[in-house]
Order: C-alpha cells, then sequence, then structure tokens
C-alpha cells in the first residue's frame, strides 16, 4: 500500500513533482561542478607548487628579507674594472664581469638549521638549496687616455689635444653596456627525492650525482638552454667561474619551466657567492599528511626567526589566472551553490506544504478510517524523499555532464610561484638605489645593478596548467546526501503539517 | 453501545461562536438503525463526527460501549476507528489516485493485514456491493453511485461494529439514492451492525426504525 499510494500520487501530481525535482537537480549540480573544480583548482596549483618545490615537499623553510637599514645600499652586484681590464680593439674596450649572489629579496641563513630540522620528529626528509642570481655585465666604451693635465681623452692616442671625441661603440666616444641575468639554485646533488629536482625529468646528459659535490657542473633547464643557446658539453661562466653543463632537465609540469635556469651542486654555489654555510630554503617531507600540523609547529618552535609553510600556506602565493580561478570557485562559487541549495530546499518544503494542504480533505478521510498521524507523516515523507531522489539522480547526470565539458574545454589557467624571497619578474623596484652606469672613473667603470626589465628574475615558476575537474565518489555521495536530506526535511515539514490536521476540521473545511 | 451525557461543542467560525451541540442526552443500542434528521448547520454532521470520534466535545462525555473516548489520546481513538467504526460520506472521500481495490484496502492498512489478504478481502468487499468488476478503474472513472458503493464497501471491509453514514445520499439521484439505501439497509439486517445515517431527506430518514430531529444542538425524539 505504501509503495503504490506513492507511486500513484508523484505521476499522479506530475508537474509538482517536476519542479521539485528541477530544483533540487539544478542545485545538486552545481554542488558536484563547484566541487569538482574547487579539487580542480587545487590540482592545479599543486602542480605550480610541485614545479617550484618538487614532488613530496609539505612544509618549506625560508627566511623573510629584512629590508636594508638606513644609509645602506640596496645590496646589487658591484662591478669594478681595473684601469686595464678588458680587450681594447681600435679605441673600444670591451668589458665583461659576471657576479653571483643571492637572489635579491632572498634572506640566507645558516645551513645549521637544515640538521635541525632533520631533528624533527615525524620528518622523513628534508634537504636545502640557495637561491642565487648570477649577473652579468658587458659594455663596450671609448677608450680612456689620461692627458698630461689629468684630463681624459677617448679614442686613440693622438698629439692634437682639441681632437673631437672617437671610439666607443659608435665611433664617436659613445659607450654601450648590457646586463645579463639568469637564476642559480645551489642544491644538494645526491637529495634528489625531495626539492626542486624532483619534479624534472631529465631532458639531455644527465642530472647531478653524489659525486658532483665540489665540481664545477651544471645542469641547465632545457627552455633556458635553447634560448641562450647552451648545449650539453657547453661551459658556462658563473661568477667568473666556467661551470661544465653536464644535462638538461624540462619541468614535468606541462608547458612550465623548472624551478631555475641553473642548477650547480650547493657547495659550490656557497663558495663561489660568498655565502659559505648560508641557505636560502629548506624543503621538507613529514612521515605522513598527518603530521605535517605537528613538524610545522616543532619547525617553528626550533627555529623562531623562520618562516615556516605548508603547501596550503604556499598555495595563496600562487598568482595568475590559476589564482582567480581559485578566489571565484571559493568565493562565488561556493556562496552562489550555498544559495541555489537553499532555493531549492525552499521551494521542495513549500510544494510539499501545499500539497498537504490540497490534500486535508484526503489525509482528514485516512485518519477517519483509522490511519495512525505516524503512518500518514510517513506517507508524506516517503514522497518527498523518493521526490529528492529524483531531483539528485537528475542532478548527478547534469553535473556529470558538466564536468565532462569543462574537462572537454580544458581551460588553460597560468600560476607563477617563487621559491623564496619575493618575486620580481614584474620588474618591481627594492630597496637602495637604482641606475646605471656611472662612469667617470678613471680606474674603471662601475655599474649598480638597476631593477626593473630582465633584471630581478628569482626562481619564479610560472605554469600553465588545463584545468581538469575530477569525479570522485566522495562529491556523488555528497549529492546523494543533499537529495536525501532535502527530501527529508520538506517530508518532515509537511509530514509535521499533515498530522496536524484534525479529522473533523479537516472533512469539515471541505463540507 | 453509545451513551452520551450532556454532550456539548462548541467552536469559532471567523469571528464567531458555534454552538453545534447544546447538553445533548442520547443512547444508542447495539443494531439500531437510527438516523438523525434536521436542517442545514443544526448540528447533525457534528453528532456524527462526535459519534465517529473524530473530534472531542467541549464538555460531557460520550461511550462506546465500556470505552470513554471524550477525552482518549488520538492514537488510541485512531485504533478505534479502525477497528470498530466504518464511515460513508456525503461526497464519498475516496482517494482520486487509487484504484476502487486499493480504496477499500485502505481500511485494512492500519490493521497490520497481510497484502494477499488484504486483497482478498477487498475484492469480496466489493462484491457484496455489487462492483467486483470494476476493482482496477479510478473513482473518476466511475459513477456517482458506483463510487458510494466502493465507500460502503471501505467502510465494511473491516466489518465494523458500527457503520456512520454523512449523508450518504447527498450527492445522488433518487434512483441510485434508493440503490445505495437498499445496500446500507441489507448489511445492516445481515450484519446486525448498528447504523447511525446522518441526512435532511424524510424520504431517507423514515426508513430508519428509530428518527432523531437536531436542531440548533438540541436533540429530540420523533
Amino acid at each position: 500500500m505504501f509503495f503504490t499510494y506513492l507511486r500513484r500520487e508523484l505521476a499522479g501530481r506530475r508537474r509538482q513533482t517536476a519542479i521539485i525535482a528541477i530544483g533540487m537537480a539544478l542545485a545538486i549540480a552545481l554542488v558536484i561542478i563547484v566541487n569538482s573544480v574547487a579539487s580542480g583548482v587545487k590540482a592545479a596549483q599543486a602542480s605550480v607548487l610541485e614545479s617550484v618545490y618538487g614532488v613530496g615537499t609539505d612544509i618549506t623553510v625560508s627566511q623573510s628579507p629584512t629590508p636594508p637599514g638606513e644609509g645602506e645600499g640596496g645590496g646589487g652586484p658591484r662591478f669594478e674594472f681595473d684601469a686595464d681590464a678588458g680587450t681594447t680593439t681600435d679605441g673600444t674596450t670591451e668589458l665583461s664581469q659576471s657576479r653571483l649572489m643571492a637572489g635579491f629579496g632572498a634572506s640566507t641563513f645558516d645551513a645549521g638549521a637544515l640538521d635541525t630540522v632533520l631533528g624533527v620528529d615525524n620528518v622523513a626528509a628534508a634537504s636545502a638549496t640557495l637561491s642565487l642570481t648570477n649577473t652579468t655585465f658587458n659594455g663596450e666604451m671609448p677608450q680612456m687616455r689620461q692627458n698630461g693635465d689629468g684630463t681624459e681623452q677617448s679614442g686613440p692616442s693622438t698629439d692634437v689635444q682639441a681632437a673631437p671625441p672617437q671610439g666607443g661603440p659608435d665611433g664617436a666616444g659613445g659607450s654601450a653596456f648590457d646586463v645579463d641575468s639568469f637564476s642559480v639554485l645551489g642544491l644538494d646533488p645526491s637529495a634528489d627525492a625531495i626539492g626542486p629536482l624532483s619534479a624534472v625529468t631529465l631532458a639531455e646528459g644527465r642530472t647531478l650525482d653524489a659525486d658532483d659535490a665540489g665540481a664545477n657542473v651544471a645542469v641547465l633547464d632545457a627552455d633556458y638552454a635553447t634560448s641562450a643557446e647552451i648545449a650539453v658539453g657547453d661551459t658556462i661562466d658563473l661568477g667568473g667561474t666556467d661551470f661544465e653543463v653536464v644535462g638538461t632537465v624540462t619541468s614535468n609540469a606541462a608547458d612550465s619551466a623548472s624551478a631555475s635556469n641553473v642548477y650547480i651542486p650547493l657547495d659550490v654555489a656557497q663558495t663561489l657567492s660568498g655565502e659559505d654555510g648560508m641557505i636560502s630554503n629548506i624543503y621538507v617531507q613529514a612521515a605522513s599528511s598527518t603530521d605535517i600540523s605537528q613538524v610545522q609547529a616543532d619547525i617553528e618552535a626550533a627555529l623562531p626567526d623562520a618562516t615556516v609553510s605548508t603547501q596550503e600556506d604556499l598555495a595563496s602565493s600562487v598568482s595568475g589566472s590559476l589564482s582567480t580561478a581559485s578566489d571565484l570557485v571559493s568565493n562565488l562559487g561556493l556562496w552562489l551553490s550555498l544559495a541555489v541549495l537553499v532555493a531549492a530546499f525552499l521551494i521542495a518544503i513549500l510544494f510539499t506544504i501545499s500539497g498537504v494542504t490540497r490534500r486535508t480533505r484526503e489525509f482528514g478521510t485516512l485518519k477517519a478510517i483509522g490511519w495512525s498521524n505516524r503512518r500518514i507523516t510517513g506517507q508524506v515523507a516517503g514522497e518527498s524523499l523518493v521526490t529528492g531522489l529524483i531531483g539528485g539522480a537528475a542532478g548527478i547526470a547534469i553535473g556529470l555532464i558538466g564536468i565532462l565539458v569543462i574537462n572537454l574545454i580544458a581551460p588553460t589557467l597560468s600560476g607563477s610561484a617563487s621559491s623564496g624571497g619575493f618575486d620580481l619578474a614584474g620588474g618591481q623596484g627594492g630597496p637602495g638605489g637604482a641606475g646605471g652606469a656611472s662612469g667617470g672613473d678613471a680606474s674603471g667603470a662601475q655599474a649598480t645593478r638597476s631593477f626593473g626589465g630582465p633584471m630581478g628574475q628569482t626562481a619564479a615558476a610560472t605554469t600553465e596548467v588545463a584545468l581538469n575537474a575530477p569525479v570522485t565518489v566522495s562529491v556523488i555521495a555528497i549529492a546523494v546526501g543533499i537529495a536525501i536530506l532535502g527530501g527529508l526535511l520538506a517530508g518532515a515539514i509537511g509530514g509535521w503539517r499533515a498530522s496536524r490536521l484534525r479529522p473533523a476540521e479537516a472533512l469539515r473545511s471541505v463540507g | 453501545m453509545y451513551t452520551l451525557t450532556k454532550l456539548t461543542k462548541t467552536y469559532r467560525q471567523g469571528n464567531r461562536t458555534v454552538h453545534a451541540l447544546k447538553n445533548v442526552d442520547l443512547t444508542i443500542g447495539a443494531g439500531q438503525h437510527v438516523a438523525i434528521q434536521g436542517p442545514t448547520g443544526g448540528g447533525k454532521s457534528t453528532l456524527l463526527q462526535m459519534l465517529g470520534g473524530l473530534d472531542r466535545p467541549t464538555s460531557g462525555t460520550i461511550r462506546i460501549g465500556e470505552d470513554d473516548i471524550s477525552d482518549m489520546p488520538d492514537g488510541k481513538l485512531a485504533k478505534i476507528r479502525a477497528k470498530e467504526i466504518g464511515f460513508v460520506f456525503q461526497n464519498f472521500n475516496l482517494i482520486p489516485t487509487l484504484t476502487a481495490q486499493e480504496n477499500v484496502e485502505t481500511a485494512l492498512e492500519p490493521l497490520g493485514i497481510s497484502g494477499e489478504l488484504r486483497a482478498k478481502r477487498a475484492t469480496e468487499a466489493l462484491a457484496s456491493v455489487g462492483l467486483a468488476d470494476r476493482a482496477g478503474h479510478l473513482p473518476s472513472e466511475l459513477s456517482g453511485g458506483q463510487q458510494q458503493r466502493v465507500a460502503i464497501a471501505r467502510a465494511l471491509v473491516k466489518e465494523p461494529d458500527v457503520l456512520l453514514a454523512d449523508e450518504p445520499t447527498g450527492a445522488l439521484d433518487e434512483e441510485t439514492r434508493d440503490e445505495i439505501l437498499d445496500i446500507l439497509e441489507g448489511l445492516w439486517r445481515d450484519r446486525g451492525l448498528t447504523l447511525i445515517v446522518v441526512t435532511h431527506d424524510s424520504a431517507v430518514a423514515k426508513r430508519a426504525e428509530r428518527r432523531l430531529h437536531i436542531k440548533a444542538g438540541a436533540v429530540s425524539e420523533r
């Protein structure tokens, strides 16, 4: 009788059943899609972070850069040349120098912190890196000579004191300089299970290994090597020292650069940059995901001056369209699906109450012939529950179709994350002076680092990720749960209304 | 069967108070065929609802046998209605989405009878009112007289002690009215149940062995 009555009622009130089911279906579909897209965005963010921090990194340890004090300079590379530096040809002197130093905005700290981190409970692995920037100054200037009275004259030697300026790249005594920089990451060659090199694939040659400690060998990012026209076997100048290029690597994430342009052994990086015994980042892997909070807290207690960040903390540092998508999903998407859900529940409740009111005589009659309140409430609740489940089934189908469409379109999102300090890729200025070449010093030319343009690249990886919205059992289970909840809620309220009907009043009300 | 003592019922209808029953003292014996007649708004239906335990009196008592149903809990009242009292309404009050057979079975639902036995008894009940061949029809597919016969079958399928009929022929034509009354009287005679019919129609009332008149909430014997 229960199922027969239920089936007949839903079939007999098709329009009401359809309206309630459609409302529930739309709400549930939206919840499924938003949840799925949120998971996809989260996975994309993890992919971006992976390209910078490597696979398996749960926590990073760094130190926030301290701004220089009053009167202190920007700390940029300083290029000094002797009077006879460079090579001179036809009145033009060519100068070139490279400096390797800590990346601007990246603060270094004692490498002993690595041992401290390894001593923390539930740390499965940890490795340290040193973020550096190699800056190369190249310039052409006219050959400078001092006259007897101490003044300078450019161009080849001549006895005519009033001769016009000569030499230089333009032949008229002018100068030209260019400054180039690229990122260099010093890392432990034996620790490839965690850290930036765990998220790369060997493209050519070999990667660094334990035997490379102390050796002047380098591995290049494949895209950088192509743009700089450097091949395996070539040499690359880092801070004035030649390094042999032994291999090139590509990021595991498609269309993305790896964490740095160049990778060299950590000890060599420390010596060459003058940062002996210093590091800029520690990558930490916890024993399990449930240990992350404890490991983070313990490291913060052991290293109070350090910035200890989990993947969740780092996710907020991801910029680009990925960040926008994340904001959209978590703010607009969440509240929109909540609003639609509330509306769907309200529609279900109101229509159920309306249905009970319309069936006043029917329920009054059933009570008159002996049906209990519980029986009638159960009938109403059952009808609502089935209607909710119909809506749920339709919602799951619509939601899956929506996810399929998203995955077919696979919109590309880009995200950038920096591995330490702050990202200057946008050409931001910083503390300290700006400036170009300052000439006029007879002992040689000087230049301070200028900001903006090609300068100031820290290890900031821009990753392009095709959004994939996964379908998980939990999302489907949530959808079914919502359908059941909506049905039960509407049924409970409708059933309560039905139970309150007094048979005499119910029968009297329809005459 | 029934003992009513100073039964009073008042209720609010909009802004006014309606005195539907005023200090009614009445006894109805088991197996009697009683007609309650009176003008519209006189309290006939209210009295029937009191007899059926569908409403509670404002004051006074009403007993079915030894049971005082005046202030009995709803659950217990529902059980008494399920077992002992059958109803027939003026507008039939069939469930529109259920067939004739299923409508009759709704009366057996509260008794916890198995589906097979329920169907069997429903079929027999429909046969007793001459509608065995209409078991699978919806109420919308039946005439007024046929619908009322289904309602009678529903009322009697549980073999009640009392059958309460509120204007059972009010919505029917003369010929059908007589048919329905014949069925009711036949069942009353055959089963020895107490039949109480509320009507404003004298032609219906005079077929009863006892006639009561109710006007402005007061009951008198005719």
